[in-house]
């Protein structure tokens, strides 16, 4: 059975939405999966919206067009909402996972999505980034949300791979950091 | 057998990996996007050291070209890559490179030229370049865009061959993305390419040559394309031996064309590059609904694969080309008049429509591709059908 997930990041410039695309496609691989991961790619500035993509499949990708029709969409910025419509083309069954303190019902409400059977997530990824990391990088505990509302991933594969990957080029505490806040977003998220 | 490694890299990292596994001898480079990676990742390794190259900084595409052109002439393994503007300045070079028979491989990311302003994917720069005398191999994927790296170094020093090699990947949708690739070890890599031995070096002092020399007023130029007619032809079979020797190696498939579903497909669409992908994906669909659709995907441009495409698209009801670059005021599309051209010769006449799509990147949407199979089932129904080129997906 063909199992293809495709997931589209909105963020502003500077948030890590690329690095989490990556991060994402590279633990699939880690897992045997076929994967791709994209920014979308035009003029670049810091704090400008920006949208990054990734598909993971159980049998190799051939297709190489834009994701329209996403099964997951994650909000890096709650305040894209106001000027990204961040639902566009989303499956009847797919799931927008927002890094936000507001409720799901609240969120779902803002997103006009009231009596739509997509489903809607919230999570303090900023407040646990600023707990953990002592600042706002919402890309990494976004990635342990995703991988929770989707049924993705376990936490322990995203924890695993960053420890390999962060291992390169960062300290023991600023791994560590990330696997907490990971964890605490994988825990933390609600699902309405 | 080679140990390989899965890896989650671009095409522009496995290109500039496998640059580095064929050991050049000389880089000279100039960065344009979306090409800018492979040298800009090339640059690391021989920082590194983790590359013996001689390493060019140039002011300009025209200046690198003319760097590689000069390296390759003193008897180095060349490479280079580019994209775009800076193919298309590269212009004179081109034709010198293979008028002098150098074996330079070059990579480039395909990309829209000027104007307008574009940095995307189409195939406008590299058909540009069709008629320079150089072998044009094109990659689907990140993976392609790997293995085509390879072979270019054997196909291209072959010494019945001695032309250089465009290894083409399309820009961003092959370069920039994330994909799921095999790279081998490099003591099977350094194997596979081998130790260039060149022919007519003009550092071998003991026996004194010269290049591009003046040869009008009666002189032999006309012999000289002559001689790089025949070294292309001869290259068709290098090129298929190489590839089977790759193939082995690697365990992944190479052809100058790549068939899908054609043993009994009524209808067929002719493609190159990343949107193979699409289509190849469009028509699995249409194949479970019981519609004999296939798909030829061209990997090798230059020498054009005539013999190959009149044989797979013998007999068929109708045919589509997909056209990533225009050639104005010309029939169609460069691909779709080589394609009409090679089944010229077949007793049977077959329909084939062009359809020019994609250009500066435009999304090719499997709407798009379905769309062009609808119209090849009503051709082949015997229904109305669009008479003449489409612009597939334009507003």
């Amino acid at each position: 059975m063909q199992q293809l997930t495709e997931i589209r990041w909105h963020a502003r410039a500077g948030q890590g939405a690329v690095t989490a695309a990556k991060l994402v496609a590279e633990t699939a691989l880690e897992l045997d999966q076929y994967m791709q991961a994209m920014p979308e790619y035009g003029p670049e500035r810091m704090g400008a919206p920006i949208k990054a993509f990734t598909r993971i499949s159980n049998v190799p990708i051939e297709i190489h067009c834009n994701i329209e029709h996403p099964n997951a969409v994650v909000v890096l910025d709650e305040t894209l909402l106001a000027i990204v419509d961040v639902a566009e083309g989303i499956e009847s069954d797919g799931v927008i996972i927002v890094n936000t303190c507001k409720t799901p019902e609240a969120l779902r409400a803002e997103l006009g999505l009231q009596g739509s059977t997509v489903r809607v997530a919230s999570v303090d990824a900023s407040g646990i980034s600023l707990e953990t990391l002592k600042r706002d990088m919402p890309n990494t505990p976004m990635i342990g949300a995703l991988a929770k509302a989707t049924g993705l991933f376990e936490v322990d594969p995203i924890v695993s791979h960053l420890t390999k990957t962060f291992g390169k080029k960062f300290s023991q505490e600023i791994i560590d950091a990330n696997i907490a806040s990971v964890t605490r977003a994988y825990e933390e998220v609600s699902v309405g | 057998m080679p140990t390989q490694k899965t890896i989650a890299a671009t095409g522009n990292t496995v290109v500039a990996e496998a640059m580095r596994q064929c050991a050049p001898d000389v880089m000279a480079a100039y960065p344009i996007t979306p090409q800018t990676t492979i040298v800009e990742e090339f640059a690391a390794f021989v920082a590194k050291g983790r590359v013996h190259t001689e390493y060019i900084t140039v002011e300009s595409e025209h200046s690198a070209m003319s760097a590689c052109v000069g390296a390759s002439a003193a008897g180095a393994r060349v490479m280079t890559a580019t994209s775009s503007q800076g193919l298309a300045l590269m212009w004179e070079e081109l034709h010198i490179a293979a008028g002098m028979r150098l074996p330079i491989v070059m990579a480039n990311a395909n990309r829209a030229l000027s104007a307008p302003i574009n940095i995307h994917c189409d195939h406008g720069d590299i058909m540009g370049a069709r008629d320079t005398g150089w072998i044009a191999l094109f990659a689907e994927t990140a993976q392609e865009a790997y293995d085509n790296t390879i072979m270019s170094v054997r196909i291209a020093e072959n010494e019945s061959v001695l032309l250089p090699v465009m290894s083409c990947l399309d820009g961003f949708i092959t370069t920039h993305s994330i994909d799921r690739v095999q790279v081998m070890d490099d003591e099977s890599v350094a194997g596979f390419v081998g130790e260039y031995t060149p022919a007519n070096a003009l550092l071998d002092l003991e026996n004194p040559v010269t290049h591009g020399s003046f040869a009008g007023l009666g002189g032999p130029y006309f012999e000289f394309k002559k001689a790089q007619r025949e070294a292309i032809e001869r290259s068709r079979k290098v090129i298929n031996d190489v590839g089977a020797e790759f193939s082995e190696l690697s365990g992944r498939p190479f052809g100058m064309i790549e068939t899908w579903g054609m043993e009994d497909a009524e209808v067929a669409i002719v493609v190159i590059g990343s949107t193979a992908g699409n289509v190849r994906h469009v028509a699995r669909g249409l194949r479970d609904a019981g519609a004999k659709v296939g798909v030829v995907k061209v990997r090798c441009f230059r020498p054009f694969p005539f013999a190959e495409i009149a044989e797979a698209l013998a007999g068929l009801k109708a045919v589509a080309v997909l056209d990533r670059a225009e050639s104005f005021g010309a029939e169609g599309g460069p691909l779709f008049l080589e394609v009409r051209s090679a089944l010229y010769d077949n007793a049977e006449r077959v329909p084939v429509i062009d359809y020019i799509y994609g250009l500066g990147g435009s999304d090719v949407k499997l709407e798009l591709i379905e769309s062009v199979y609808k119209d090849l089932s009503d051709i082949a129904a015997g229904v109305e059908a669009p008479a003449g080129l489409v612009y597939l997906g334009s507003r």
